[in-house]
């Protein structure tokens, strides 16, 4: 059948540069998001490639030591806090999350857009601080060198800080609009479990966000007014300025993990065309994720000094959070086995993220475990471990969703064919970068060196290549995903035939996403009842 | 609604009254109890009285008790992550001194901010000392 893209949609209803920067659908403050965050993982990986290109070879190649500081410090600030972090949440959660609960917006629409432009001037200073000296104290800030390096501390400090708003704002928003403005008959235990990641998320981001705040603010304080809080110089305790970042930091990364996992249900359920298997215990498993992440930091902190007793406690408790990491592996698992599964991009992407993730949090356990990790410490197996969670889980799973939402949001399906070829591209130059730094780190190779021992050229070398890859792949995803825009082949209100709300309306949806009120008619899930069609409300009855 | 009821929620003269006075016999208790010397048990007791008092202003003075559970639950909730962040970094700075006894100590003793609380200088006066402890540290760390 042939699908046409409908006459009035949000993208045409109003039209002029004004009826974007002052809109307040949830779906235009999304695609907002996608272009400076999409734009901000450009950047980013623009850095990455040259400290691949750098590390080639142990000589200088194209920077000398204090540049690849401030390159890797850049490229760790930009994807951490401009990409990562408001990714899956405030592109495709602001996108997708009302579809999904048959709201008509968010619940408060007009924070939501403020809550873009203080992303945009967050960014701004980021901007800054990259032509006014630079940043070369990696990613965490850590003192005492964040207080006596030279480079542009305070403006890069700003733009965490002011970012760390945007962050809220979103978050406080979704819970607001979660509770709020469910379609009548979604209970929460027939909400989609994008929605429940979405949540857990939302509570990470609105309890842990100010203590980042706070300690960046301190750390200002500290070089500017000269207060003695975390400087041993003026009596203060370098390691309180660890506890106070990894408070935030710790469950930051189940800021950017957990809404990849509601991806991947999603992504799962949708293509094995089967009810998902073990449904509260996934949504569950996403709080105890946000619960469990709260008591953690300390084991980023294992050779900081901490003393002993906290650095047991903390390894301890860290083997919890497999817990529920695993509940989510093998409950998806558990919903592929006798399914019948279709093996289109999104899925791809999914089984991908199941794979890569897996490693990744297995060598998390590795870590966790205080006598390993004294060793292990500061070496590329940190590296390569945090690489296959946030690349190899939430990266697979972002791109997944916005394979699997892209007809949704623009009407017109891309290039099938080209978008295997960019699976395969991702996964291999993803494995061939980073598993040869797994191996590296168990030999000694520490992380933040612009050189190395000659022993470790060939891996170097080999990992670079895999960058390189890796890069083809996403400039290919780039090209036939923005020519999907303009000239894709028109897709139907439900390509995927999935069961969740938000394929009850055309693509792309109205400004007011549905035409009238929404009612729930059947569960996120039912694959074994009904069988979707990809028309509007179309369903056959088993 | 429930939230609209809750809003709407009077209670009698008598019940504020009644809170009033117990606070005001917890803020007596508190005066005393700082008369006298617990050792380690003073914060704990001075806290102690605190979090009675807070509880009781926030319960019938600001009506969560008769509100809807979930802010009840937001509040607790604040407190107890409050509560961990504090707590488990403590288990650090109060046993660093477990195996290695050098560490359980500030760095710079004769820092600006331990100085200050100790002879009570003006805080200018602090700041312009910073220069010198700062180099005082450094040569510290050479001896070493």
């Amino acid at each position: 059948m042939e699908h046409t893209i409908p006459e009035k949609h949000y993208l045409n209803e109003a039209t002029g540069w004004k009826s974007w920067l002052m809109t307040l659908d949830h779906k235009r403050i999304g695609i907002l998001y996608m272009i400076m965050v999409m734009f901000s993982f450009f950047l980013g990986g623009v850095f990455a490639l040259l400290l691949r290109w750098e590390l080639i070879s142990p000589d200088k190649i194209l920077m000398g030591p204090e540049m690849y500081n401030q390159a890797f410090s850049l490229h760790g600030i930009i994807m951490i806090f401009l990409f990562i972090i408001p990714s899956i949440p405030a592109i495709l959660g602001n996108f997708v999350m009302p579809l999904m609960i048959g709201a008509k917006d968010v619940a408060f629409p007009r924070l939501n857009l403020a809550s873009w432009y203080i992303y945009v001037i967050g960014f701004c200073f980021a901007v800054y601080a990259l032509f006014t000296g630079g940043i070369d104290t990696g990613w965490t800030f850590y003192t005492p060198y964040s207080s006596e390096t030279t480079t542009a501390v305070i403006p890069i400090l700003t733009a965490a800080f002011v970012l760390g708003f945007s962050s809220i704002f979103t978050g406080l928003n979704f819970i607001v609009t979660i509770h709020k403005l469910r379609a009548p008959g979604m209970t929460w235990f027939q909400l989609p479990l994008f929605v429940w990641a979405i949540y857990a998320t939302a509570l990470i981001q609105v309890l842990a966000t100010p203590v980042l705040g706070i300690t960046l603010a301190l750390l200002m304080l500290e070089r500017v007014v000269g207060i003695g809080i975390f400087d041993p110089a003026m009596g203060g305790d370098p390691v309180l300025f660890q506890h106070f970042f990894w408070f935030y930091s710790h469950p930051a990364v189940y800021i950017m993990i957990l809404p990849g996992m509601g991806i991947i249900s999603e992504l799962i359920a949708t293509f094995s065309h089967r009810r998902i298997f073990g449904y509260k215990f996934i949504a569950f498993s996403s709080l105890g994720i946000a619960f469990t992440g709260f008591l953690v930091w300390g084991h980023h902190m294992f050779v900081s000094g901490q003393s002993d007793f906290a650095a047991v406690i903390f390894s301890f408790l860290t083997f919890f959070v497999g817990i529920p990491s695993g509940i989510k592996i093998l409950n998806w698992m558990a919903t592929m086995y006798k399914g019948s599964i279709s093996l289109d991009t999104p899925m791809l992407w999914a089984l991908s993220f199941l794979i890569l993730f897996s490693i990744g949090g297995f060598t998390g356990i590795i870590l966790g475990t205080l006598s390993i990790d004294v060793h292990l410490h500061d070496t590329y197996f940190v590296v390569s471990h945090f690489h296959y969670v946030m690349v190899g889980g939430t990266v697979m799973a972002i791109f997944g969703g916005l394979h699997y939402w892209w007809p949704k949001i623009w009407g017109r399906m891309y290039n099938e064919t080209l978008a295997r070829i960019a699976v395969v591209l991702i996964f291999v130059g993803f494995n061939v970068t980073f598993f040869v730094q797994f191996i590296m780190g168990t030999q000694g190779m520490p992380r933040r060196y612009a050189t190395y021992l000659p022993q470790f050229q060939g891996m170097h070398g080999f990992s670079s290549i895999g960058a390189l890859i890796m890069g083809v792949g996403f400039l290919l995803i780039a090209i036939y995903l923005i020519h999907a825009i303009f000239k894709g082949k028109p897709s139907g209100p439900n390509p995927w035939k999935a069961l969740t709300m938000e394929w009850e309306t055309p693509s792309p949806p109205r400004a007011g996403n549905f035409e009238g009120a929404q009612r729930l008619t059947h569960g996120p899930y039912d694959y074994d009842k009904v069988v979707p069609e990809n028309a509007l409300k179309q369903y056959k009855t088993l | 609604m429930k939230d609209d009821a809750a809003q709407r929620h009077i209670l009698p003269l008598n019940l504020y009254l009644a809170v009033g006075s117990g606070l005001l016999v917890l803020t007596v208790i508190t005066v005393a109890a700082a008369q006298m010397d617990f050792g380690q048990m003073n914060l704990l007791i001075a806290m102690g009285i605190a979090v009675v008092k807070a509880t009781l202003v926030a319960m019938f003075f600001m009506h969560l008790k008769y509100d809807n559970r979930i802010y009840m639950l937001v509040f607790v909730g604040s407190l107890l992550f409050l509560g961990v962040f504090i707590i488990f970094t403590m288990f650090d700075t109060l046993r660093r001194g477990d195996i290695y006894e050098e560490i359980s100590e500030p760095y710079l003793k004769e820092a600006v901010i331990y100085r200050t609380a100790e002879t009570g200088t003006a805080s200018s006066h602090a700041a312009a000392d910073s220069s010198h402890t700062a180099a005082e540290a450094e040569t510290e760390t050479t001896d070493h």
